[in-house]
């Protein structure tokens, strides 16, 4: 296996709270790889630092091999990130295809063309109607994103995600909000994904990060308290005294 | 050596004008996050009626409550019936509702005053100069609009950091949902802050009118400034208001009066008076760019949105 | 009716326009059309940057004036056979003067846009405002143009032989440039550029997420937009016969906002409406009263308070 994501010695502070504290990790190929804790301590902050929207203060990051600690969103993502965003962040006024069309004409390049017909890509639309096709968002195609229900949002962010065919996905919390049949299609999606990409899953819902994760990372006020297979998760004393308490789900 | 230091209190002078209305533009902007260019017609509104009351009754003095008064009044009238409805528009709209109330102040006052420009006339214990130090004799009136100015900036400051109105301004800056949360009536501190706005704005113009023609348009001559007082200081902070409306006041005053000589000396009078006019026209212009381009968001940002 | 109709329609008025004006004997109709038409560009050129691509700038004005100086300055040397610096000749021929005018523009956009996008929200409308501001005071000092009072030009540009002078002639050439404009505009919207425009425009922060260099391509449609304007300025200066400061007041940078705003901020035609009414309006008020501003203030502050899309989605309503 080879390391999709390498990060080390990652440190943000914001004034005198310290959201990333060293942080240390990494993603290999082919893996999911959870990132669990309670509420503020720091997992989205440090999804942002990986994607490129908040400048560490110390530490570097490695995305396929390549140094980018310094290096913008989007060429991060040229590289091969894909991500989605814990408050869905989608183009209101786009129906659902033309937002995934817009996900796969961003990843197709070409986005200078002043004077060609975005609407007759063929090789574009194509490609959106193979994403959609099977998913639950497929009747929905023509509807706009602000119109789509919570879960709907959430799949669609994904899908656009995916229309990026990244290498590394970070997942802020996927399956917040969903119902019970939404969360367990959410579930198949994912494992779906570990063929193709790395996957860094930040997730609150328990069941779903024991039925996903290959390995556990557990962050605390901002450091990484625990790391280790869901066996050693489970049952390492300091993380159930830390927060599962004698609960299976937290927050 | 004594040009220089004359040159330095006009400069401060028209610093501490900046500030009286840029004081209100930072306010409406922090907390009720509107854009108003249509404070320098609260100016003018102000100049107009004190001087039209003064000339009535015979009194300098008689002229200042009129022109709070009716500043104040057009104040409280455009926050109602305009501005009120602006607070969720974009900024794009409050520009151009604001821009429209500027095309309709300066026609209302044209058909009510004419186009001469008028002029207010001096206080009588006023009129003379003071000397200042051995050989500065300083105009006594331009020393009043200093100590005013100064002492508005005082009580400002008092009036923000030690009073309750002033505690929930300042929240209102910093995060307006927040005292939406605490139970504010949000609209009494909304038309309170706009009134003290329109107040600051009609004492400048009226204090001005002394100094410079009372004429339509004077608003708008000073918004521009003003506006590029309230950006470099950071939208929102008093403080901010202050020490950027004094530094530009300075510098502007300075550049006119002393650039055209410098330019004199490489190049024909005619020429050097012209391109002096215009660098230092652009200066506060240029200086915004630049102070902007280093800071996004001002000298003394207030929080965040 | 349907809108290819519609259109076609008002290219015929459009075309027959002069005739229609030389028989009812009201001289003024022509240049005024003229008028309304590089308006129309204008704004349809800013609601590029504004409407599609949600830059709020105050300072397109600068542009308007700089494409028309380009053309002024241009004559004035040839006029007097003084190169420019000694070195670059003058010219009064159109197709020079025109491209150049929208290349200068467009360097003027790169310069201002580059530094102006570092920021946001106020203080990007403000620091275009400061931009333009400073360009208006530079060419005021610029006493060899002019300064305050401007440039004249004795004669328009000199365009295939046509005489420019004769107002339909200046009129008609507009008419076909605005009509080349306006479909290629309709154009650009609907390209790849365009779409990314959009989506920039709505979240900037998902298309960076997407890989979209969002700067890079605001930056691109700022510039277009300048150099729409630019244009607009050309051929004001050719109608006018005269450049001034004044073409780059911060005034005037307001009322081409106003233009689209009353228009129909991304839309496509909605500007050129925009254009037609407000200058309309001022003519009918200034026929009518002096204080013609008064009235145009008083409708502007009605369509701004209680129109949302302006004239544009009006017509869709009645339709
Ligand atoms: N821009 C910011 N400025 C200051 N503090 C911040 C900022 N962003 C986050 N924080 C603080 O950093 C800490 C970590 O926040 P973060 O959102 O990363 O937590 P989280 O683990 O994602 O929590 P949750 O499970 O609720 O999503 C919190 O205490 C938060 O208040
Ligand atoms: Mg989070």
């Amino acid at each position: 296996m080879s390391a999709v994501l390498e990060v080390s010695g990652l440190v943000k502070r914001f004034g005198g709270l310290v959201a990333t504290d060293h942080v240390t990790l990494d993603v290999q190929a082919g893996e999911i790889h959870a990132l669990i804790g309670p509420n503020g301590a720091g997992k989205s902050t440090l999804i942002n630092q990986l994607s490129g929207e908040i400048a560490p203060d110390a530490g570097t990051i490695r995305l396929l091999g390549r140094d980018v600690t310094h290096e913008p969103a989007h060429a991060r993502v040229r590289l091969g990130l894909g991500r989605t965003f814990q408050v869905t962040s989608l183009l209101d006024e786009c129906t659902v295809s033309e937002s995934v069309a817009l996900a796969v004409q961003a990843h197709a390049g070409g986005n200078l063309k002043l004077w060609d017909r975005a609407a007759n890509r063929t090789p574009v639309r194509t490609r959106t109607e193979a994403l959609l096709a099977g998913t639950a968002l497929e009747p929905r195609a023509a509807m706009r994103a602000a119109d789509l229900s919570h879960g709907e949002r959430k799949q669609l962010e994904l899908v656009m995600a995916l229309a990026l065919e990244p290498k590394l996905m970070l997942l802020d919390e996927p399956m917040a909000g969903l119902g019970h049949v939404e969360s367990g299609e959410m579930i198949e999606v994912l494992r779906g994904l570990r063929a193709r990409a790395g996957v860094l899953l930040v997730e609150h819902d328990m069941d779903a990060v024991f039925a996903l994760a290959d390995r556990i990372s557990v962050l605390v006020y901002g450091q990484i308290v625990a790391s280790g297979s869901v066996e050693e998760i489970r049952e390492n004393p300091e993380v159930r005294a830390a927060y599962l308490g004698g609960e299976d789900e937290l927050c | 050596m004594i040009l220089i230091i004359e040159q330095i209190l006009n400069g401060l002078q028209y610093g501490v004008m900046l500030f009286l209305l840029a004081a209100g533009l930072t306010l409406i902007f922090g907390i009720m996050g509107v854009i108003n260019l249509a404070h320098g017609s609260l100016y003018m509104v102000g100049a107009y009626a004190g001087t039209w009351f003064a000339a009535l009754t015979g009194s300098f003095w008689l002229g200042l409550p009129a022109a709070l008064i009716a500043a104040a009044l057009a104040g409280a009238a455009l926050e109602l019936l305009v501005i009120r409805r602006l607070y969720h528009r974009s900024h794009l709209d409050q520009v151009l509702a604001t821009f429209a109330i500027i095309l309709i102040a300066n026609e209302s006052i044209t058909l009510l005053f004419g186009r001469q420009p008028v002029f207010t006339l001096l206080p009588e214990a006023f009129s003379g100069s003071v000397e200042l130090l051995p050989g500065l004799f300083y105009p006594a009136y331009r020393l009043l609009i200093i100590v005013a100015g100064l002492l508005v900036a005082l009580g400002l400051s008092l009036l923000i950091t030690r009073t309750r109105i002033g505690m929930l301004v300042r929240a209102g800056a910093t995060n307006r949902e927040m005292v939406r949360v605490m139970g504010v009536d949000i609209r009494m501190l909304y038309t309170a802050v706009f009134g003290l706005g329109a107040l600051l704005a009609g004492l400048a113009g009226y204090l001005t009118g002394p100094i410079s023609a009372v004429q339509v348009g004077m608003g708008e001559h000073i918004l521009l400034p003003a506006f590029v007082v309230v950006v470099i200081g950071g939208t929102g902070s008093i403080r901010g208001a202050f020490v950027a409306g004094i530094t530009l006041g300075v510098i502007d005053t300075c550049l006119r009066a002393f650039l055209p000589d410098l330019l004199n000396l490489m190049m024909p009078v005619a020429q050097a008076d012209a391109l002096g006019l215009g660098i230092s026209s652009m200066g506060i212009y240029l200086l915004m760019a630049i102070v902007l381009l280093i800071r996004p968001k001002g000298l003394f940002p207030v929080g965040a949105t | 009716m349907r809108q290819p109709v519609a259109i076609l329609l008002a290219l015929v008025v459009l075309a027959v326009l002069p005739t229609l004006a030389a028989w009812a004997g009201s001289p003024a109709t022509v240049p005024l059309a003229t008028r309304i038409l590089i308006y129309g560009i204008a704004a349809a050129s800013l609601n590029f940057a504004l409407g599609y691509g949600g830059m709020i700038s105050f300072g397109h004005a600068a542009f308007f004036g700089i494409g028309g100086y380009v053309v002024a300055i241009l004559f004035t040397h040839w006029f007097n056979e003084a190169p420019i610096f000694g070195l670059i000749p003058g010219t009064n021929q159109l197709l020079i003067t025109l491209p150049l005018a929208i290349v200068v523009s467009g360097l003027f956009a790169a310069a201002i846009g580059a530094l102006s996008l570092r920021t946001g929200g106020v203080q990007f409308i403000m620091i275009t405002l400061a931009f333009a501001q400073m360009l208006f005071f530079l060419f005021v000092s610029l006493k060899a143009y002019g300064g305050e009072d401007g440039l004249s030009m004795r004669r328009p540009d000199a365009f295939l032989g046509l005489n420019l002078r004769d107002r339909p002639t200046m009129y008609y050439l507009t008419l076909v440039i605005t009509v080349l404009f306006f479909a290629g505009l309709r154009r650009l919207v609907r390209s790849s550029f365009g779409t990314v425009l959009d989506g920039i425009r709505q979240n900037e922060r998902r298309m960076e997420a997407l890989g979209i260099a969002t700067y890079r391509h605001k930056l691109f449609a700022f510039i277009l937009s300048g150099m729409g304007v630019g244009m607009a300025g050309a051929l004001m200066a050719n109608a006018m016969r005269y450049v001034s400061p004044d073409m780059m007041h911060w005034s005037r940078s307001g009322e081409l906002m106003i233009m689209v705003i009353l228009g129909g901020t991304g839309t496509l035609l909605g500007p050129l409406y925009g254009a037609a009414a407000l200058l309309l309006l001022e003519t009918w008020l200034a026929g009518w009263t002096e204080h013609w501003s008064l009235g145009e203030g008083l409708v502007l502050l009605a369509v701004v308070m209680f129109s949302r899309g302006g004239l544009i989605a009006l017509l869709r309503r009645r339709t």
